[in-house]
């Protein structure tokens, strides 16, 4: 189509119109702006406004202590908040060198594994909205809904979980958790299939889809790409299986790969993981050990509430770490952690110089690199394809801008 | 375990080129839903015991059921002799990220309590709801278990002294809160 409208004939001269859209646009997830500017419906050239959101939430996290800082990690990507609380806290014990018991380990898994099936419903449904299907939107926010009961069954609030503490979690799951989940599957994979029958085969989304905002293989790595745009682009990186953090290796998942790297294979990448979330999630529940899901390690984790109330050490020590300057002492050091959320490789860069607060913590969010390929993925489109690929890249503020 | 990739490619045969048979199929999936519900709905305008139609909750009549580890609106415990819980250690002023727990100790008029919270002021409109506080408090004297949805429905004058915190000139007790709208698990 941009071909054909390049070599026409110009009858009558026309001139550029720029186009700010956002930042608050219903088409625009978040505060962000897209500046393009059109030839006739062509974008001829687009640049992407940021920052928004910001909020300081590196400063935020170096002002605050090791646990207080967990709760800055809810706000990054908000649909999925459990999977960056896991990540700041596997960088923090990294550097601590301390180990989760297993049954810790495993409800990390099955937690992340639900947030990313909610996550990518959010997406899904948010991109087929915007080019029509609102009803299978509404089911998709239905099923992320059986997925937020079992979040607040876990921790007490459907967004802003605050889940995990350095050294374990906040507690152990209630006890007809497991049940709860065993219920909701398949719940949450009927519509995850209504989903797949409403739109895969439909040819309105496949040709609104198909060879829109296309990045191949070298751009994708060129541009920093991650997560699941990566894999839609044919190259099966994954953390999960690259650099295996909790314990991954115990799972078996398929990784799945796209071929065009189109819009389209975004889609099917998230649908296609979005099971295999769930496979991990049945395997982690039927293995699920019994035993503590905190480390027994006085100096991080706080005593349980009955040495509190009833021992003088207990109340030292439970003192001892919320006191300012005492906490969790962390020794010097630094440490590189990534974790695979929704939208990618979320990173957190952590330096220590000992005490109870990080000297530094930076984030690498994944939505950044996307957003920022965002500009080439426009480039030459119609003006009505910057809204899937705009939807593709599952832009969420908060982790962009921080 | 090994990396397993997997390839994903949706070709469109024929059926799906004529674009009428998927979108009656997508038809057929929506109004299955709708007559379902409908079903449903006028099974209980009759009376009759039914599933629930949609998953949607007519709101202010109807309460979501809430899980019991909610994470609500603070309340300040009190012993059997009505006396606060709370003997000003500033542990929850200490941990609070979000600054927004204020206390001025002094000496309780009790003779066998050393001291007590002269003032106690949560900000809610600076708290997050993180439940740091609850955890912190070595004398499970502050909880966030008191479900109230409309935290700021209708007024901006959220800024909770002791009085309120403790129940005591609350329109609504937190018992109250607490019996009509905590649903345990364990009853769904």
């Amino acid at each position: 189509m941009a071909k054909e409208y390049e070599n026409r004939e110009l009858i009558l001269p026309t001139k550029n119109m720029a186009l700010a859209m956002g930042p608050s646009h219903p088409a625009m997830h978040g505060i962000v702006r897209v500046n393009a500017k059109l030839d006739g419906e062509i974008v001829v050239e687009g640049s992407v406004d940021i920052g928004y959101l910001h909020r300081g939430f590196e400063k935020s996290v170096e002002n605050h202590t090791w646990n207080q800082g967990i709760i800055y990690t809810d706000r990054l990507n908000y649909v999925s908040a459990m999977m960056n609380n896991v990540g700041y806290c596997l960088a923090v014990e990294k550097l601590l060198d301390i180990e989760l018991p297993p049954r810790g380990t495993f409800l990390r898994v099955i937690m992340s594994e639900l947030s990313r099936v909610a996550d990518h419903l959010t997406c899904v449904a948010a991109q087929v909205m915007e080019t029509g299907a609102m009803t299978a939107f509404l089911y998709a926010m239905k099923a992320r809904e059986y997925v937020w009961e079992i979040v607040e069954m876990a921790c007490g609030a459907r967004v802003t979980t605050n889940w995990t503490r350095v050294g374990g979690l906040m507690a152990d799951v209630p006890g007809d958790f497991v049940d709860a989940v065993r219920e909701r599957i398949p719940l949450v994979r009927d519509v995850i299939d209504e989903l797949d029958k409403l739109v895969t085969k439909n040819r309105i989304f496949g040709d609104r889809y198909r060879d829109v905002g296309v990045m191949t293989k070298d751009e994708a790595i060129a541009w920093g790409f991650t997560g699941p745009c990566i894999r839609a682009s044919g190259i099966p990186f994954d953390v999960r299986r690259d650099t295996p953090y909790l314990n991954y290796d115990a799972f078996d998942f398929e990784i799945p790969v796209g071929t065009n790297g189109d819009v389209f294979d975004r889609y099917l990448v998230r649908m296609f993981e979005m099971e295999q979330s769930i496979l991990i999630v049945e395997q982690a529940l039927a293995k699920l050990p019994d035993g503590p899901v905190s480390v027994d390690n006085k100096m991080v984790t706080l005593p349980e509430k009955a040495d509190v109330y009833g021992s003088i050490e207990g109340l030292i020590n439970q003192f001892k770490l919320i006191m300012d300057g005492h906490g969790i002492q962390v020794p010097p050091g630094e440490i590189y952690q990534a974790v695979e959320a929704a939208n990618g490789e979320l990173g957190f860069y952590i330096i220590s110089t000992g005490g109870d607060t990080p000297y530094k913590c930076r984030c690498r969010p994944p939505s950044f690199a996307l957003t920022a390929a965002l500009e080439k993925m426009i480039t030459g489109q119609m003006i009505a394809d910057v809204i899937p690929i705009f939807g593709s890249v599952n832009m969420i503020g908060g982790e962009l801008d921080r | 375990m090994e990396k397993r990739v997997r390839e994903l490619k949706v070709d469109y045969g024929p059926a799906e080129n004529i674009y009428w048979v998927e979108v009656l199929k997508g038809l057929w999936i929506t109004n299955r839903h709708f007559m379902v519900n409908m079903w449903r709905h006028i099974l209980h305008a009759l009376r009759i015991k039914a599933e629930k139609g949609a998953v949607t909750f007519q709101y202010p009549e109807e309460h979501r059921p809430i899980h019991h580890r909610w994470r609500g609106r603070h309340r300040l415990t009190v012993k059997q002799n009505g006396a606060m819980r709370c003997t000003a250690c500033m542990m929850c002023e200490t941990i609070c990220p979000d600054e927004c727990i204020h206390i001025v100790p002094g000496e309780s008029p009790d003779p066998n309590v050393e001291k007590f919270p002269e003032e106690f002021y949560v900000d809610a409109l600076r708290c997050c709801f993180c439940g740091l506080c609850a955890e912190a408090c070595p004398l499970d004297a502050i909880r966030l278990d008191v479900i109230e949805p409309e935290i700021c429905g209708f007024t901006r004058d959220i800024i909770f002294n002791k009085e309120f915190l403790m129940g005591l000139n609350n329109d609504r007790p937190w018992e109250e809160w607490y019996i009509e709208n905590k649903t345990d698990s364990k009853e769904k």
